[in-house]
């Protein structure tokens, strides 16, 4: 993997050229990636690949105007082509009226760095990879049941410098499991399935076992699921559900979503909007978090509270959505020019105390979903979305779960939602399949709407 | 570049691959995007290096490098082998490949207008000018616009003896005009939503698209839709509008027909498929009048190619035919577990380095006798026509779906009437296909290009075409995305 010095070096030949040729401002970005994925499926290896890739990306200004260019051909003549198609790119094009000159560096003391870098994990193996799916295939074919999932686990860089003096670099390795597992009834030729997943910069975090386990154990417990109406349930959403819904609602924290008028929250900032157990934070410095602690012009990322007990708070800012709003930016800006502009990548969710178990104890009639699945907005306002439940989706009666359900369709505003949380339990490091990994709790939530069944 | 692929095959075979395949790519593209009078997006780039696929005692290796010289190709390739060697550790099965005559070819994308020779200033002008056109109009909030260039050159090598070459060019043009106030935010897009149309196709699908010419009627659109009244909730005819049905035939029967789906292999992200192969040529998938094409050959088509990424030429099958389910979406390697003597050519791989997955070519509707769309129009006694995509979501297996369109409109007695907003309709796969009982024309038929389907873990992008003149669909539920 591309070292500090081995990035500096490339983002110094863009530089040196960009000021060579007159350039008013010049960035460069290297960004690198080596991880490798082991994929399988029916109890076998199905795909098992190896790809590298480094890359960079100059942005150079030019006389009010600015242009990006990126490449994979990193060698010196390269670079320095890049950066002259870059300078003729910009002449090219109209003035860019919000174009802010590139930022300085900032003060070495301001500039917090963390440390999500594993040797191990950086130096797995396809053969340690494919002893861990041998593991998870064993619990399956020990239970009778299919599995299929990945192991993925490599590393990547961010680096960036620009022709003010900036440099940051930041390397990161990464580690994924995930398993569907797979029962098909011997009587009813019904399927069901269960699923777990886990992401950690670091592979020792991984419970490969308990993973295995705990997606047997949801295929089982959903054998032969049975019918149910759709309508309005109590909802116990398992963390991995709290945050495929969740992450719908990042953008409308974005200063960019105010400016362009999109925002759900638009008007609402200082106001309670939401429940007072609800807060959430973006704060990369978690010790459950991951990724660069500088944003895509090198600022420094700072925690910021989006809602407190209820009420939308703070948002994020890149620099050109700050200077819009008569903000400070906030380090969440992607690289310029962009149309999002900023993004919160590392949602924080406060929990609470109760755990899964105990909102089961606690509930009367309610359903316990796993996962979601294929969300999507359905409406900007009032922020409703709509997915399928997926892999493990449960009725709970009396206290205790009854018996595996059909999976449903809900059509659900997150602002409701979030206006009808009972319960939370302690938050976690989660990942999905819709948004980032995030640290989020569960939720136990009243008046959930669903609006269809499916056949499965 | 096609001896460096030559020399990945060679050290990979010696290696201990039985067979390996090589795709050395050089892509060169750019990425336009204008926020009112700003440019939000410009990213002009270029990627190329060499993705090596093996097989080693019956399992699959893929390793690539962006390094074109011998020393890192040989690297890569021994990588492959030694990640193919792993695979065959966990084997279900030893992977049988169906056979394939090896091929010497060379194949162009058609195109008349090179996009790559037309300036900057021209597209961003023109983006901008859009813009500008859809802002005059009184209570839009926000105009954009975007183009997408595509460039690509591909070497397919096998150890098989294959030798292809193919040259890309895609382009893309859209445009959205919104309109915001304290209650709603609506919006309107034109040719397409989410980025607009998608084409194999050079600079003259800009022109043609001519989106000058329809940027104030989608900026008045958007306007009169914050005070239009909603979509009702009911069952009733549904006529879908070509890019809509586009969308619909890409979920609801594309994803279910491929056939890695079927067998199990996506189940742990995309989904499997509820086309298990006991309902091949058994399954009344729709009404007696659908019949769906997988047609790698339609000129112009996104989805169109002279070889797949197994180096297997381009196909023109049906998947359905006069209703009835007749056909998968293959692969070398899955062909054969349901007894089919050779792959349907449908692999292919968003990038040099990643290895190929089973995706959809063009899955396109073919027309029917209705008409035009006045003329089906006409024949409504009383529904919705609803058009232009806004959300889309399907479960896992590919029954029940639920999809939102930007606008809507009431028939009354054969006639257009009150726009409609927020519109949706919901429904289970073949109860929904066999609802099918009228497809417009030819004349109305459009190759619809959808440029970012996503499958595979790591997930790949893909660009998928879908042909489809508009429908009817009765008994429709509506309107309940929204009755919440």
């Amino acid at each position: 993997m591309i070292s500090e010095e081995q990035a500096a070096e490339l983002i110094d030949i863009a530089v040196k050229h960009g000021v060579r040729k007159k350039a008013d401002g010049i960035e460069a970005i290297v960004t690198a990636s080596n991880v490798s994925t082991s994929r399988f499926a029916n109890n076998g290896m199905t795909q098992n690949q190896s790809p590298e890739q480094i890359s960079i990306s100059v942005r150079v200004q030019k006389d009010g105007k600015q242009a990006r260019l990126s490449t994979d051909r990193i060698s010196a003549a390269g670079i320095r082509e890049l950066v002259g198609n870059a300078i003729t790119s910009a002449s090219f094009l109209e003035k860019d009226e919000d174009m802010l000159p590139l930022p300085k560096p900032e003060k070495k003391t301001q500039q917090k760095s963390v440390n999500r870098y594993d040797t191990r994990t950086a130096n797995f193996t396809a053969e340690q990879r494919a002893k861990a799916i041998k593991t998870i295939v064993n619990v399956a074919e020990k239970r009778g049941l299919i599995a299929a999932g990945i192991f993925a686990t490599g590393s990547e860089v961010e680096a960036i410098g620009n022709s003010e003096g900036l440099f940051r670099y930041h390397r990161e390795t990464h580690a994924e499991v995930s398993i569907t597992m797979k029962r098909i009834d011997p009587d009813t030729r019904t399927d069901s399935t269960g699923w777990a997943k886990q992401n950690s910069p670091r592979v020792s975090d991984l419970d490969v076992p308990a993973l295995a386990a705990r997606s047997a154990e949801k295929a089982l417990a959903s054998a032969n699921p049975q019918d149910i109406q759709p309508g309005k349930y109590t909802v116990i959403l398992e963390p991995s559900a709290v945050l495929d819904l969740l992450c719908f609602m990042d953008f409308d924290f974005t200063g960019t979503s105010f400016v362009d008028k999109l925002s759900c929250f638009l008007h609402k900032q200082g106001k309670k909007m939401l429940g007072k157990n609800i807060t959430i934070s973006d704060d990369v410095y978690h010790p459950l978090q991951a990724g660069a602690p500088f944003d895509g012009e090198g600022l420094q990322r700072q925690m910021v509270e989006l809602v407190s007990n209820g009420k939308i708070d703070n948002l994020v800012y890149g620099r050109r959505s700050a200077a819009r709003l008569k903000a400070k930016p906030t380090g969440h800006g992607l690289a310029e020019p962009s149309a999002e502009g900023e993004w919160p990548h590392n949602v924080v969710v406060s929990g609470g105390k109760d755990s899964v178990e105990q909102m089961i104890k606690s509930t009367k009639r309610g359903i316990l979903l796993s996962r979601v699945w294929y969300v999507r907005e359905v409406d900007p306002t009032t922020k409703i979305v709509t997915g399928m439940t997926r892999d493990g989706t449960f009725l709970v009666e009396d206290g205790a779960i009854k018996t595996g359900i059909k999976n449903l369709r809900f059509n659900q505003s997150l602002i409701e939602m979030l206006n009808h949380v009972v319960a939370l339990s302690p938050a976690e490091r989660t990942a999905g399949e819709e948004g980032e990994p995030a640290v989020v709790p569960a939720m136990k939530v009243e008046n959930f709407n669903f609006s269809s069944t499916t056949a499965f | 570049m096609e001896d460096l692929a030559l020399y990945a095959i060679d050290v990979a075979t010696s290696a201990g691959a039985t067979y390996a395949d090589a795709r050395a790519i050089e892509q060169q593209y750019q990425d336009l995007g204008t926020k009112d009078q700003t440019v939000s997006t410009l990213d002009l780039g270029s990627t190329e290096g060499i993705g090596i696929r093996v097989l080693v005692d019956g399992g699959w290796g893929f390793a690539s490098t962006q390094t074109l010289t011998k020393k890192a190709i040989a690297a890569a390739a021994r990588r492959a082998v030694e990640v193919g060697r792993a695979s065959a550790s966990v084997l279900s099965h030893p992977i049988q490949l169906a056979p394939e005559p090896a091929f010497n070819a060379v194949w162009m994308s058609p195109h008349t207008m090179d996009p790559f020779a037309v300036s900057l200033e021209t597209k961003i002008s023109l983006l901008l000018r859009v813009n500008e056109i859809i802002r005059s109009v009184k209570g839009t909030t926000l105009a954009q616009s975007h183009m997408t260039f595509i460039k690509e050159k591909k070497h397919f090598v096998s150890s098989e003896g294959t030798r292809i070459v193919q040259t890309f060019i895609r382009s893309s043009c859209g445009m959205e005009a919104f309109a915001t106030n304290e209650n709603d935010r609506q919006k309107r897009s034109y040719p397409n939503s989410f980025g607009g149309q998608n084409e194999l196709a050079g600079w003259e699908m800009v022109l043609k698209w001519n989106l000058p010419a329809h940027a104030q009627r989608i900026g008045e659109e958007a306007v009169a839709l914050l005070t239009a009244p909603a979509c009702p909730v009911d069952i009733t005819n549904v006529i879908l509008g070509g890019s809509q049905l586009g969308l619909q035939i890409h979920e609801s029967m594309g994803h279910p027909s491929e056939l890695d789906r079927a067998l199990g292999e996506e189940l742990n992200f995309a989904g499997a498929s509820f086309l298990t192969p006991d309902k091949l040529n058994r399954l009344w998938y729709g009404s007696s009048i659908v019949n769906l094409v997988a047609d790698a050959t339609a000129p112009g088509a996104l989805g169109s190619f002279g070889f797949d990424d197994e180096g297997v030429q381009a196909q023109r099958v049906y998947l359905v035919k006069n209703g009835l389910f007749t056909g998968y979406l293959s692969s070398r390697e899955t062909a054969p577990l349901i007894g089919l003597p050779r792959s349907g050519g449908m692999m292919r791989a968003e990038s040099w380095n990643c290895q190929p997955i089973i995706r959809m070519t063009n899955i396109s509707l073919q027309p029917g006798n209705a008409g035009s769309l006045e003329d089906l129009i006409a024949d409504t006694d009383y529904g919705i026509l609803m058009d232009t995509n806004k959300s889309w979501s399907i479960d896992q297996l590919r029954f029940n779906f639920q999809f939102s369109t930007e606008a809507g409109w009431e028939i009354k007695n054969g006639k257009l009437g009150r726009l409609l907003k927020n519109c949706s309709y919901g429904g289970i796969t073949p109860f929904f296909w066999n609802s099918c009982d009228a497809i417009c024309g030819p004349e109305d038929y459009v190759e619809w290009g959808v440029p970012n389907c996503g499958k595979g873990q790591p997930c790949q992008m893909m660009w998928t075409g879908h042909g489809a003149s508009p429908a009817r669909f009765c008994n429709v539920q509506t309107g309940i995305a929204h009755a919440v």
